[in-house]
């Protein structure tokens, strides 16, 4: 059993039941959950989460679904990795990656999905649905195949051709839409207002959902043997991820498993051709414009980021930074991240490698710091994002002479 | 001057049902004032405690986003229309 009171606006506060709920009626405010901690602290301990499954699951009793309706495809409890060599190209000697790639969709979005959906079953929908920038599709997609439930799943129809098919291969209504993120978000939320009897997993579910992400922090304290790093960089697209790490290393503290929760730093990573979050937070504004998205980093493309504002108050909080990376940049730093580290990155992962270098070049994250870059998302994802930049070396006729001489070349231009 | 409002359905009910409503106004604060004048109870689903608009409700004046220009402040001409539309819910 999980110790959840229910629901609370995030704006004004007002008190809401745990059930498919996610604007206060009042405000407009968005809901969260709110849990009793003190029950928590004496039900959870180190030994009992280190004894539970390998998945997010083992931190059960800091989410909000029940542990017997899972929709187990095994999300989470992904490697936490050392990072020497990319950390001495970087000049940091503490620094991590968390391989999210490794997720049963590639991406962290499982996470995210696995809860929510959990959480609809046990409130008793049969069809799932979402608004998506691809890896949330892909994802959905599985778990409700797993669940045996049906799916309508909501794109940008410019979306990357490994994602659409990702997606489709499950089986399920996959509908294309003419137009950016925000617009079939906005589409979205018309569409959840009439079938009511949908959990669309970031409208309606929204709550229950975003919860899942502070297993990105739960994982990372207990791999680095129940202690918070100092440092952690997080992409940033609605910035609901960013906000859960930071909550998730909240919670551990307010339960008792770590002692440094509150003292983690957070850095966000947004592309240059979408960065409403990075703009607002080098201006000082104290609003977040929205923008229309440009940039290879689809999976980040949202202009109108819903939770912008709490990421931008968190990143101020904790003393982080934040970055805005080109799309030439991204390219680099997926291929920094794949020849040093040997882990094969999608664009997000791109956009968190290079403002990860951007920061500890600016002196914004400290050389000995402890470092955690999230790498969300899998790079056979994206692979047209590399354009040409990938190809063999050299195209040979089967001969030993041929090879020989490809051979004497390379000697030819390392001399 | 005289503006047309119009009013977002999570909000109707507070206006009778009314999703337009003409009033006098020459600034964005002046048409809060004159909907809370006609229908009480409005005004605080728009303005928090402080007197601020609240975050997750937009207002638009032709089309801009009032936050983008004067705020509460923002002055209004003859016939100007003004939406007041709640922030979309949700997103990943
Ligand atoms: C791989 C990947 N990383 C990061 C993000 C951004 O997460 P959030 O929207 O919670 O900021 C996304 C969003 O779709 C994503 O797919
Ligand atoms: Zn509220």
């Amino acid at each position: 059993m999980t110790s959840v009171n229910g629901l609370a606006c995030r704006e004004c506060g007002r008190a809401y039941p745990a059930e498919a709920l996610h604007v206060c009626d009042f405000c407009f405010g968005p809901l969260e959950v709110v849990y009793d901690y003190e029950a928590i602290a004496k039900k959870v301990s180190r030994a009992s989460i280190e004894a539970g499954p390998l998945s997010i699951w083992r931190y059960h009793e800091l989410l909000p679904a029940h542990e017997t309706s899972t929709i187990d495809l095994r999300a989470g409890f992904t490697p936490l990795i050392r990072a020497e060599r990319l950390g001495e190209e970087l000049g940091l000697t503490n620094l991590w990656l968390k391989d999210d790639t490794r997720n049963p969709t590639g991406s962290f979005k499982d996470r995210v999905v696995a809860v929510a959906l959990a959480k609809a079953r046990e409130l008793g929908f049969k069809v799932a649905s979402c608004a998506s920038t691809g890896n949330l599709a892909n994802s959905v997609a599985a778990h409700a195949a797993r669940a045996g439930m049906s799916a309508y799943v909501f794109i940008p129809s410019n979306l990357e051709h490994v994602k659409i098919a990702m997606t489709a291969i499950f089986d399920l209504k996959l509908i294309a839409v003419e137009g950016n993120y925000d617009d079939v978000n906005r589409l979205c939320s018309e569409i959840a207002s009439e079938h009511t009897d949908w959990a669309f997993v970031n409208v309606n579910v929204r709550p229950y959902y975003s919860e899942g992400s502070k297993t990105l922090a739960f994982e990372v304290a207990e791999q680095l043997g129940w202690r918070a790093p100092d440092h952690v960089v997080v992409p940033v697209g609605s910035g609901s991820q960013l906000t859960k790490i930071h909550k998730g290393f909240l919670e551990l503290e307010k339960v008792g498993l770590i002692e440094d929760g509150g003292h983690v730093r957070i850095s966000g990573a947004q592309a240059e051709g979408c960065s409403p979050v990075t703009t607002a937070f080098r201006d000082g504004a104290d609003q977040i414009r929205p923008v229309r998205p440009n940039t290879i980093a689809k999976s980040l493309a949202i202009g109108n980021p819903a939770d912008g504002w709490y990421a931008l108050q968190v990143v101020r909080e904790t003393n982080g930074g934040m970055g805005s990376i080109t799309d030439p940049e991204i390219v680099e730093a997926i291929q920094l991240l794949a020849r040093t580290e040997g882990i094969f990155a999608e664009t997000a992962g791109g956009v968190t490698v290079a403002t990860l270098a951007k920061l500890a070049a600016e002196g914004v994250i400290g050389r000995d710091e402890c470092v955690v870059a999230y790498i969300t998302g899998n790079g056979l994802k994206t692979v047209e994002a590399l354009g040409d930049t990938v190809g063999p070396s050299v195209v040979i006729p089967p001969t030993l002479a041929a090879f020989s001489e490809f051979e004497r070349d390379q000697e030819g231009a390392i001399s | 001057m005289s503006v047309t409002v119009r009013i977002p359905t999570q909000l109707r009910p507070l206006t009778a049902g009314e999703g337009e409503i003409v009033l006098e106004a020459t600034t964005v604060r002046e048409v809060i004032e004159g909907l809370e004048g006609r229908h009480p109870g409005i005004g605080e689903r728009l303005l928090d405690e402080s007197g601020e608009l609240r975050r997750f409700v937009n207002i638009f004046v032709a089309d801009e986003d009032v936050r983008f220009l004067e705020g509460l402040n923002t002055p209004l001409t003859q016939g100007q229309s003004i939406s007041i539309v709640p922030a979309v819910a949700g997103g990943c």
